[in-house]
């Protein structure tokens, strides 16, 4: 008798409140927890190593939610512009022969500074900065420079 | 005495206005004579603007109609030994133009990169060979540019810039009166203004979108051909044109006189296409050459009911990343895909024209792949959504658990009080 | 043993501090029992409330960005990358209309049971402070996910404040932080709700407490004439908190029930140049006065409607403040039966104007 109610009131606010605080704090360490992806937004991106895009070829790259065009236009130059066309969001292509950026749904050609050269494009591809770090080749966004 | 003088002043004022400003623009000191008497007799051209090109350029009206715009005496100023033209005659207009347009020394001088060629092209024209034959009702430099409020074409104002042309070319094309016996309707605008390219360019303001001249031309305006037609459309759809050429279709299609393009979308009132225009039925344009069960009828069925998948498939992936959206679930990697989707979506329309059905199949299966992955992503994040009641049924019990052993500790020490006190 | 150590703590702490007075006054405070009872404990779960949001509004601020660029970003990075990111977002938003709604009753409950009676005017005065101070941390905190919705709330929110005669256009000036809602607005709001109103209502709740802790809580006036043998109270501490603390669990319990299965949507990005989506509605602590406005002509007299409903709402929000010192005749208002009427018809204009909101 004396050990029963008192006794076991007492353990079972003991679990409780473990359980209670765990449930608590557990979320917050796991929310404090700086996740793999530590920003908001992507800034910049390694997309792979010199060596694996040959001279005068291009690839589609994704850029967070963005599709970005890398070309590598000769051996020492590589850019990088955003692939969707300025004029109805097609994806853009690299035109070897030419060394122009089309895009196929209304015959808009880009130079390969994103200039719009002719076709419907009202505006130039946006530009973003490639740089090789270690051999391999970075994306960023380009810094306002004020 | 003072009140009547008053229109006198607002007479002078207006004139110095009209001669005095645009002379300030130029830096001109010099009189015109012409503006001077064209004003005071209320005989000023039709649409003149000040901010004339040639006005601008530092022309006056003597570098078109000669004369002398020194001369204070009409007689002496519009006198022919002076040089004086007047108003040309409907036929000579082109050369009166072309007196310096055609002229490259003279007009590099003004705009070192401006073509020179515009009459010998306007003579090409159907235009320009009708009014060489004597027809003046067809439109000359004038009909189109305006000829005292000329703006360039990239001038929003100018009635040759993209937005206005439909309208400029819609002043004759549109005069039933002018097209009679022509041969030519006079249902062009209309029919443009509601054609996915007259709304691009009327409503959504996109400058990209063809006016009448992108595909006629302008100085040399001619109806395209049977055969050029689908160069015109090509110029601008690269892949459906180069499809379509090497196509089966493409080639007996030119050799049999079809207008190619033309014969299934339409000229002014080209609409967006849809879908249906694969969909065989009684109606539909194919039948006149295919009939049921052909191979074309065959293929056509097979890329039609392939896209129809594709799309709805896209729009199913679609309809679930909102959802994803809405709940402020993760939606990049849907968002990602589903562009692919789309693109696959675009280039699955554009390869229709190889009429070839294996090669729409595969492009098919291929973006159905992307779309189902979009939605496979879709599927996670709403299993992550539902699985966290998963850990709300953990944390409720543990909070439940201490509800329950707080209540029983409040009851014993309600129980052990009214002991104390009994 | 360990009875030693906690006595050999509390004899360190009392020869510094002398608890002794502190432990005679938790001792002698005391909460009567009678069949309104439940009300004395709606205060403490508006409390509650607040502490629940001070704890998940902190966590929230490790990885909100104010900025037109970046607020929506974060909050969606913050939903759907951070783990449980949801959960205190979604604690966070509920916890605080139901902050709002509690305060509300805990208002009403003291119109009714008579409780701002003298002497306890300023703890009134400070409630209703409280409570303004409540919907506006919700105003401001609404706009902070920069979604579409929230923005245009935010406008039309901040545009009826021109209403107000002479200085209207500049308190929207100044609480737009410019003359339409831009980043600018978001710094602001952000400003205020992180910082101003936590400082001033951590300050006036102080205030509040501290009255109620001096003054013990009030009696009933059908309680004050029981005969002493009648009158029942339970001791403060521990059975009243001990009660306390089983409530605040089960609206902990509730509050987590919501935010896990009835999320709030982060909704689209706010577009400044987009049109206007349909169905904007202020929230619902602001609905009855959004439709009453709604309602009113658009002339008044000679007066603008709006200006006229701004005018309405502004002398009706200091006549309410003035209840403990109000008379009628020679009898204070409170002895009348005008105060239950008033109560009750303030209270179904509310609750009848929400729902004609809603409908």
């Amino acid at each position: 008798m004396k050990y029963g109610r008192r006794e076991f009131i007492n353990s079972l606010l003991g679990f409780g409140g473990i359980g209670g605080l765990a449930s608590i704090f557990y979320p917050v360490f796991q929310f404090l927890i700086p996740p793999e992806i530590t920003e908001a937004k992507v800034s910049s991106l390694k997309v792979g190593r010199v060596d694996e895009f040959p001279a005068n070829s291009s690839k589609i790259v994704r850029f967070g939610r963005i599709p970005v065009i890398l070309i590598r236009s000769d051996r020492d130059t590589f850019k990088a512009l955003a692939a969707t066309c300025t004029h109805l969001d097609c994806i853009v292509q690299y035109n070897q022969d030419r060394k122009q950026i089309i895009c196929a749904c209304h015959n808009g050609v880009y130079d390969l500074s994103g200039n719009n050269v002719s076709g419907p494009p009202p505006k130039p591809l946006t530009v973003y900065t490639v740089s090789i770090i270690d051999e391999q080749v970075v994306i960023s966004e380009e810094k306002n420079i004020v | 005495m003072k009140l009547s003088s008053i229109p006198i002043l607002i007479k002078i004022l207006s004139l110095s206005l009209v001669c005095i400003f645009p002379m300030l623009l130029m830096g001109e000191t010099e009189v015109n004579t012409c503006v001077d008497c064209h004003v005071e007799n209320d005989l000023m051209p039709e649409f003149y603007l000040e901010e004339d090109v040639h006005q601008h350029a530092g022309m006056s009206c003597a570098g078109c109609h000669g004369g002398d715009p020194t001369a204070e005496d009409m007689d002496e100023s519009m006198s022919e030994e002076n040089g004086f033209v007047g108003i040309p005659e409907k036929q000579d207009i082109p050369a009166f133009c072309g007196k310096c347009h055609s002229n490259i020394e003279y007009m590099r001088v003004y705009q070192p990169r401006i073509p020179t060629d515009q009459e010998s092209q306007y003579y090409t024209s159907a235009h320009g060979k009708k009014l060489y034959a004597g027809d003046e009702r067809v439109a000359q430099c004038s009909s189109c540019h305006t000829a005292h409020g000329i703006l360039p074409a990239k001038d929003t104002r100018s009635s040759v810039h993209p937005f206005n042309i439909p309208a400029t070319c819609d002043q004759c094309h549109g005069d039933t009166k002018l097209m009679a016996g022509t041969g030519h309707g006079t249902n062009q605008l209309n029919d443009y203004a509601k054609s996915i390219h007259g709304v691009a360019l009327l409503e959504k303001g996109d400058v990209g979108a063809p006016a009448c001249n992108d595909c006629h031309g302008n100085h040399g305006a001619a109806p395209p051909g049977a055969e050029s037609v689908s160069h015109i459309c090509g110029s601008c759809h690269l892949n459906n044109f180069e499809y379509f050429k090497t196509s089966k279709m493409g080639q007996s299609s030119t050799s049999q006189e079809y207008h190619n393009c033309e014969q299934c979308h339409g000229n002014h009132a080209i609409m967006k296409p849809s879908d249906e225009l694969l969909n065989f039925t009684e109606s539909s344009l194919c039948m006149d050459c295919h009939s049921e069960d052909d191979a074309g009828y065959i293929a056509s069925a097979i890329m039609y009911s392939h896209i129809r998948e594709s799309d709805s498939l896209y729009q199913e992936a679609q309809l679930r990343m909102h959802d994803i959206q809405i709940k402020g679930m993760n939606d990049v990697d849907i968002q990602y895909m589903l562009k692919e989707s789309k693109q696959n979506l675009i280039q699955l329309r554009t390869l229709v024209h190889t009429f070839d059905a294996q090669q729409v199949t595969q492009k098919s299966i291929e973006g159905k792949g992307f779309s189902q992955q979009a939605i496979e992503l879709a599927q996670q994040e709403i299993k992550e959504f539902n699985g966290r009641r998963m850990g709300f049924g953990i944390a409720t019990l543990a909070f439940v658990l201490l509800a329950i052993a707080l209540y029983m500790k409040i009851k014993l020490i309600d129980k052990q009080k009214s002991n104390i006190s009994s | 043993m360990s009875k030693s150590i906690k006595q050999r703590a509390f004899v360190w702490l009392d020869e510094r501090f002398d608890l002794q007075p502190l432990l005679k006054m938790m001792d002698h405070k005391r909460v009567p029992i009678h069949s309104h009872t439940i009300w004395y404990y709606m205060g403490g779960v508006t409390l509650f409330l607040f502490l629940v949001q001070v704890f998940t509004g902190i966590l929230l601020l490790m990885y909100y960005r104010p900025g037109e660029d970046s607020a929506y970003e974060s909050m969606k990075f913050l939903l759907t990358e951070v783990k449980f990111g949801w959960l205190f977002r979604n604690v966070h938003a509920w916890s605080a209309n139901l902050m709002v709604l509690f305060a509300f009753i805990h208002m009403f409950s003291v119109i009714f049971t008579k409780a701002f009676v003298k002497p306890r005017e300023l703890t009134w005065i400070s409630g209703f402070i409280l409570l303004l101070l409540a919907m506006f941390f919700g105003f401001s905190g609404y706009l902070l996910p920069w979604n579409e919705l929230s923005f245009f709330a935010t406008k039309v929110g901040t545009d009826i404040m021109s209403a107000i005669p002479f200085i209207g256009d500049a308190i929207k000036t100044l609480l737009r932080g410019g003359e339409e809602v831009t980043g600018a607005t978001l710094s602001r709001f952000f400003g205020f709700h992180v910082a101003i109103l936590p400082l001033i209502t951590t300050l006036v709740l102080g205030f509040h407490l501290l009255l109620i802790q001096r003054q013990g809580i009030s009696e009933t006036s059908e309680f004050k004439l029981l005969p002493p043998e009648k009158k029942r109270y339970m001791s403060f501490f521990p059975d009243f908190i001990l009660r306390d603390g089983l409530l605040w669990l089960i609206i902990n319990i509730i509050v987590l029930y919501l935010a896990v299965f009835f999320p709030w949507e982060l909704g689209l990005k706010a577009d400044s140049l987009a049109p206007a989506p349909m169905g904007i509605k202020p929230e619902w602590y602001f609905m009855f006065m959004f439709e009453t406005l709604k309602m009113i002509p658009p002339h008044v007299w000679f007066i603008e409607g709006e200006t006229f409903g701004i005018l309405l709402f502004g002398v009706a929000a200091l006549l309410w403040l003035a209840v403990p010192f109000a008379r009628i005749g020679r009898k204070p208002l409170v002895e009348s039966k005008w105060i239950t009427i008033l109560g009750l018809v303030t209270l179904s204009y509310m609750v009848v104007f929400t729902i004609i909101g809603y409908l």
